[in-house]
This record gives structure tokens, sequence and C-alpha cells, in this order.
């Protein structure tokens, strides 16, 4: 029997509503898989695609980007840079070897606590589905 | 060389009954650069916080990582215990291993083993931290405070009381907001008008208050303490420096439609004042609706045909000359300290409820409306008749949770007056004429605040029936409704003959609650209604500094949660507009001159024009943050080419550290 395969997942996680929607999923003892590992960021805006190539280069199975939804930005527009710098990076992705569906934005308001939870259990169900990355991937 | 310690908190058995705490140490104090780390039970307490500080001097520690709860809720507290070890606040950084661990995860395994790679993330960041400093900005030390009804009313008096300068916009021609339909108010059966028009009038009088009617918010830029904002003037056709408010236009006015206040069941004059007691007492055209203006447009606009009567009686009446047809909408700006939004809610539309036959019987009323039937200055001088035949109703049904409680219709939330309105109505019916019998259908009665249960009480005493369940339909037999319900203590489907059905419709965010919210970058949930700081601690703040909230606009509450509120918002006001000097927060962006090739690409970007060019002295051009704009978003950051620019807090190093520390 070998070990159930459980995907490391790196989540870029906005202060103002993302952040603070994991933060309602915990005073709301709303669980879901341990598989996430957080970095705050002040805006979706501000994640460098850079970070997130990186984090796949170094072993990620999936990286979620999660901000205001489009209209409630605390900085005005910031997440609709973000929304376009990621359409364009996904291609980029599929390039160097990577499922397009390894990467994932998600909007998550202060308030959706559950719809968190919801993303980061379909997000590792989905990645746990794909299995490990493949090997001679770009990156 | 970093050396840093960490702090891992138990928070009681918060943390402590998921996580292995004593592994987590021991993990912790392998992790490079960690030369002391250690527990407790309660890191924000006092003696936590001390063992903070004697730790950093004890072992000459010069970045620490406090692994506790999320950093929305205790950054601020650890910041400061490290300060007072005579370090850098911004050399500490928090480990949210509550949040985003403890309290969602139950296996002990996995918990452990997530908290220790978050600590280490933080571990890895925290090295990276450099000394950051605040800087002193001047503040102005004016309010504004955006809706006029009582919330709004409170607040704008309450700060101006304390000695600042308040502007108070309201969007309708008179403040006075919801409170102003109402009869009487629930549980004193006071009335409404009496107590909140001598409010209204200090608004009006009071040297410290500028009062702003018709006038919307455009625009909001700047940051706490500096905000500079856009009201739009809305065009009034009437200058009200020059009028008297001596009331002939209005009698005058030919022009006859639905009255908004009286929620249609009286009529207004197209130059009107909303309701008697308007403050300011000043009318205003509606242009929708005025016959001048609509021959105006005809012929500015060259249209063929038959012109529309060219009427202007307000004008040739008004002895003073105040009609003023060029007058336009006008854009002020003014600058402010802080923003209190009090923007209220509007009554739930229940046409959607078909069974219920609202629009389809006249005889079916929403509470509200029932209110001004009520009224003395209302549309029937407070006759209560049926709207179908004029007669008074003597058998009256009322419903409850009309768009409140129904997970069906995506409306979860309780709107937490209407068992008390009913209770009013009940008992203010009977005391208009003995004869009427009231009947609630009921999910619960929820009395919950003082003197609240005694009132229901009451509303039992004067006859009313309650029925527990609900209403299935609504039909018309003769000039009768019969309403058909259960009733659940009985298990019976039962019929009740109604003359009059009064539906208790509940609390919706009011109109333009998100476009405000997006106007002044602060939440809203999935209802409408504006997020808190913290439900508990934080009640009247935002997480955007400098704004504040009062009253409905938060979720449905009553009047006296409300205007505690009101003065709850304008005591943190006054809290900010007494000092002199507001510290900045320093996790601002910088650009690296050397690195920057001069593309000005990150001005473009930057949403708050923070950043501007520079000539150096061997001629290249390079943007410059300036520091007390920018707002830390970083969007200037991912932007750059370059790698010039940088945030402070979450710069390019730090974040790769969090990410390389995962494969450490």
């Amino acid at each position: 029997m070998g070990v159930e395969f459980e995907p490391r997942i790196v989540g870029f996680l906005c202060n103002w509503c993302s952040y603070a929607g994991a933060d309602m999923a915990g005073t709301s003892r709303i669980s879901y898989p341990p598989n996430l590992r957080v970095i705050r960021v002040p805006c979706s805006g501000r994640v460098d695609p850079i970070l997130i190539v990186k984090s796949f280069q170094m072993g990620a199975d999936g990286v979620l980007v999660a901000g205001c939804h489009p209209g409630d930005c605390h900085y005005a527009e910031g997440n609709y840079y973000a929304r376009r710098r990621f359409a364009m990076l996904r291609p980029f992705l599929e390039y160097l070897g990577i499922e397009g569906d390894r990467f994932r934005v998600e909007w998550v308001s202060a308030s959706e606590g559950r719809k968190f939870s919801e993303v980061v259990s379909s997000f590792t169900n989905q990645l746990t589905e794909l299995g490990p990355r493949a090997t001679g991937a770009a990156v | 060389m970093a050396r840093i310690g960490v702090f891992i908190c138990h928070c009681g058995t918060n943390i402590a009954g998921t996580v292995d705490i004593p592994t987590v140490v021991e993990a912790a104090q392998n992790m490079p650069m960690v030369v002391y780390a250690v527990d407790s039970k309660y890191n924000c307490s006092e003696p936590g916080q001390a063992a903070i500080r004697d730790a950093i001097l004890e072992n000459r520690l010069n970045r620490v990582v406090v692994a506790a709860c999320s950093p929305w809720m205790h950054e601020k507290t650890f910041r400061k215990a490290v300060a007072s070890a005579g370090l850098n606040p911004y050399l500490a950084e928090m480990a949210n291993i509550r949040e985003h661990n403890s309290w969602v995860h139950n296996d002990k395994q996995a918990a452990t083993d997530k908290a220790i790679e978050i600590i280490k993330m933080a571990v890895a960041k925290v090295s990276r931290h450099e000394e950051l400093f605040p800087k002193a900005l001047p503040i102005t030390k004016r309010a504004l405070v955006v809706g006029g009804g009582i919330a709004g009313i409170q607040t704008a008096l309450d700060i101006a009381n304390a000695g600042h300068p308040v502007v108070l916009a309201e969007r309708e021609p008179s403040i006075g907001g919801r409170m102003s339909q109402l009869d009487k108010t629930f549980p004193t059966l006071d009335c409404s008008s009496c107590i909140l028009t001598p409010k209204m009038v200090d608004v009006m009088q009071h040297p410290n208050i500028k009062l702003m009617t018709y006038t919307e918010l455009e625009q909001v830029e700047g940051f706490v303490g500096n905000f500079k904002v856009t009201l739009r003037q809305k065009a009034r056709k009437v200058d009200h420096a020059k009028c008297t408010a001596c009331g002939l236009c209005w009698q005058k006015c030919p022009e006859k439609v639905d009255s908004e206040f009286d929620l249609n069941l009286g009529k207004r004059t197209a130059i009107y004042i909303p309701f008697p007691q308007a403050v300011p007492p000043r009318p205003v055209i509606d242009t929708a609706n005025c016959r001048y203006q609509k021959y105006l447009d005809f012929t500015a606009e060259g249209r063929e045909g038959k012109a529309p009567p060219k009427c202007g009686i307000c004008e040739k009446i008004c002895p003073v000359g105040a009609i003023d047809w060029e007058e336009t909408d006008e854009l002020i700006t003014e600058e402010f300290g802080a923003i209190v939004a009090a923007t209220g809610y509007k009554p739930f539309e229940p046409g959607g409820y078909t069974e219920l036959g609202k629009g389809k019987f006249a005889d079916v009323i929403t509470g509200l409306e029932l209110e001004r039937m009520m009224s003395p200055a209302g549309p029937f001088n407070g006759e209560v008749k049926r709207p179908s035949n004029g007669e008074h109703p003597k058998e009256v049904v009322f419903i409850t949770c009309v768009g409140s409680r129904d997970k069906q219709r995506g409306r979860t939330y309780c709107s937490k007056v209407c068992c008390m309105y009913i209770a009013k109505h009940a008992i203010m019916l009977k005391s208009h004429d003995p004869e009427v019998n009231c009947y609630v259908f009921n999910m619960d009665v929820r009395t919950v605040s003082k003197d609240y249960e005694e009132f229901y009480e009451q509303a039992q005493l004067s006859g009313a029936t309650y029925i527990r369940g609900k209403v299935s339909k609504i039909r018309q037999e003769g000039d009768q409704l019969i309403v058909r319900g259960e009733d659940t203590l009985l298990g019976e489907i039962i019929e009740v003959p109604a003359d009059m059905v009064v539906l208790a419709v509940g609390m919706e965010h009011s109109e333009g609650a998100a476009e405000l919210a997006q106007k002044l970058h602060i939440s809203y949930d999935v209802n409408g209604f504006f997020v808190e700081a913290h439900p508990k601690l934080r009640p009247v703040e935002t997480r955007s500094d400098g704004i504040f909230l009062a009253g409905a606009c938060l979720g449905p509450r009553d009047i006296p949660e409300t205007v505690s509120q009101g003065s709850g918002a304008a005591a943190k006001v006054c809290g900010l507009l007494s000092q002199d000097f507001l510290t900045t927060d320093p996790l601002v962006s910088v650009i690296d001159k050397v690195k920057c090739a001069g593309c000005l690409l990150c001005q473009d970007i930057c949403p708050f024009s923070a950043i501007d060019s520079e000539t150096l002295r061997d001629g290249r051009t390079v943007s410059v943050v300036n520091e007390s704009i920018c707002k830390g978003c970083g969007l200037c950051v991912a932007a750059c080419r370059f790698g010039a620019a940088n945030l402070h807090g979450f710069t390019q190093e730090q974040l790769l550290a969090e990410v390389l520390a995962l494969w450490e």
C-alpha cells in the first residue's frame, strides 16, 4: 500500500478580503483539508508571476491566488491587474508543462469563510485527482 | 546576523487542543537563525507580553515571530510588545496557527505539521525584515457623515458637540431617514416625530454642523486623516439662500405625483418638501415630473410637435424669486479627517412572495405603510383605512418574517425589529379602535432587548392572538381576504378572514450600498450590509482606517442600538480628530533609483497617483514614491520589469523566502 498522495499548495491571499475570509473560516470553525500554505500579500495585484513560477519550480502541486471580488478591491483596481496578468500567465504555465488546472484564481470576500473552505477543499480534491506533477516539466 | 525568537501561543486550548505544542517548540528551536523558542499559555496577556520583552533583552533577539492568532487580531499588540523592549516594532512577524490552522483542522498530526511549516515561513520572512519608521502627518480636523437618518444625526451631533466641524450629507431633500416615517416607537410608544424632530432642528442650528441635503457622495481620495471627498449637490432648482419656506410654491404647484415619503399612499407636488417637518424646510423641484422643466427640455431639444404646457407657476408666485431654472448639479470637493457611513436600510420589497398577494390585493399592506396610515401627519391623517374601500378594518392579520429567515429565498438573516413593530401595531390598532381583532402568524417571537418581552406581553394582553405557523395562501372572498396558514401548535390548517393583512417586511441594505462601499474601499457582506472591523471588539470601525460605521447599514437593528452606534462612531471619530498628528503606516513602496529604467509604467498603474518622476543629476528620469500618499498595495512591484520597485513588509525577497522555506 502506497501512502496516499497529499498535494502541496501555496496560496497567496490578499490581506483585506481573502486572508480575512480565511480568518472567518477559522472563527466559524469551518474545516478544510490542511494542504494549503498561506502567504499574506496586501493585494492580489502584488502577486508577481515569478512567485507563482518559483512555487511550481520548488515543487508545489498547485498555486492559489485569492483576492477581493472584482469591484471590491481595497485599492480600487488591484485585482483587475491581477485578473489580466493571470489570464496571461496560465498559457505560459502550460507551455512550461504545468497543467492549467494546477493554478487557480478565486475571489473570496472577508465575509466568505464558507466559500474559502470550499475553494480549498475543491482545489485539494482536484489536485489529488490530478496526482503528482509530471516529471520533465521545464520548472 | 538575525537572532530570531519564536513565541508559540497555546491560546488556552484554542491552539494547544489541536496542535502538539512541545513538538512545535522543538522544531522551532532547530530552525535556521532561531536562537530562542518558547511556548506560552497566552502570548497576548500581560505575563505573555512581558515574557517576550524579557526574552528579547536576555537573548539579544533582533527578530521576533509570534505564532498565535491572525495578524488582524494581534499584530499591533505584539508590535507594541516588541517595541517595549527597544526593538523596532516592524521586526516582528506573526504566524497564524489559529484561524488558519488549529480552528479548521481536527487531525492533530496534520495541524502540528502545518503549524511548524507556517512558523518556518514566518521565520524565513522575518529574517529579511528591516527597521521601518512611521512618519507623522497632520490631520484634517473635520468629519463627514454620510446619511442623515437617526444614525447619522446622532453621530454628527456628538462629533459637533465635542467641538469638531462636521458635514452631514444626505441624498434625500430632508434629513430624518426611516425614523421620520414612523408613527410610534417601541417599546415605549414615544411618538417618533416628537423625539426625532428636535434632533433634526439641532443639526440645522448647530454651529459646527454643515448640513448638505440632496447631496450624494461622488468620489473619495486620500487616506485616514486626509481624505479628499467630492460631493454632488444635486440641482434643486430653488435658491435655498433666498427661499423663506413660505410654502406658496408647493401649495400652488398643479402637478401631483405619488409621495415616496408616504410610500405612494398620498400625493406630493413636483416642487415639494417631503414632509411638513422636513429639515431644512426648503423645497426642491423634482425635475422628472415638473411641467415647466418638461417644457424647457422640449424646447431645448428642438423637438417637433406640440410643446407641453408652459407652467412656471412656482416662479410666478414665489415672493422672493428663489426659483432658479439654470441651476445644475454642483461638484464640491472638501477635505476630511474621518468619514462615517450611516446609510441605513430600505424595507424589503415583498412582491416576490406571490402567495401573499402584495400588489394583487389592495388590502395587503406592509408594516411601514401601516405606519404612514397611523401617522397623524400621514396621508390618511392618522386614520387606518382599508385601501380597497376606505372602511376601518376590524379583522387584521399580521404575517411575520416576510423577507427574513427564509433560506428558500436566499434571505437567511433575522431583521430583528419586525416582531416588536407588530406588537406595537397590534397595541396601537386596538387603541385606535377597540373593536379591532389582531391575529399574528409568526415563526417565533423574538424580544431580546430591555422591556421588549414585557411589551410583547402587553400586545397579547391587548387581545392580539398569536398563531405559530406560516401562511401558505391569501385569497379574496367577497370583500374580505382569507388567510390560510398552519397552526403548528394545534397541528391544523386554519383560515382567518381579514379586512386587512399587514406584512412584517424585513430590512434590506439601502439602495446603492455596494457602490458606496466601493467608493469608500470598505467591505460588504453577501446581504449587502457593510462589514465591521471586528464583530465584537470593533463594531463601528471598518478595516479601512478613518472610516467608521453606524446603524442599519451594518445590518438590521432598532433605534436604541442605532443611536448607541452613532455615539460610538462619534467617539471613535473624536479620538482620531483630537490627535495633532497621525503616524503613517511605513509599509509603503520604495523604488531603487539605480535599477529604475525610467519606463514610468508604475505611474500609470498606481491607483493613488503616488508615484512622481524625478530627474537625476546624470539626466536620467526615474520614479519616486510619495510615501505619504502610497497605500502599500504593491501593484508597482508586480508591474516593474526591472525589479526596482519593492514594498516594505512584503518585499520580493520576503515573499520568495516564504516560498523557499516550504522546501528547505
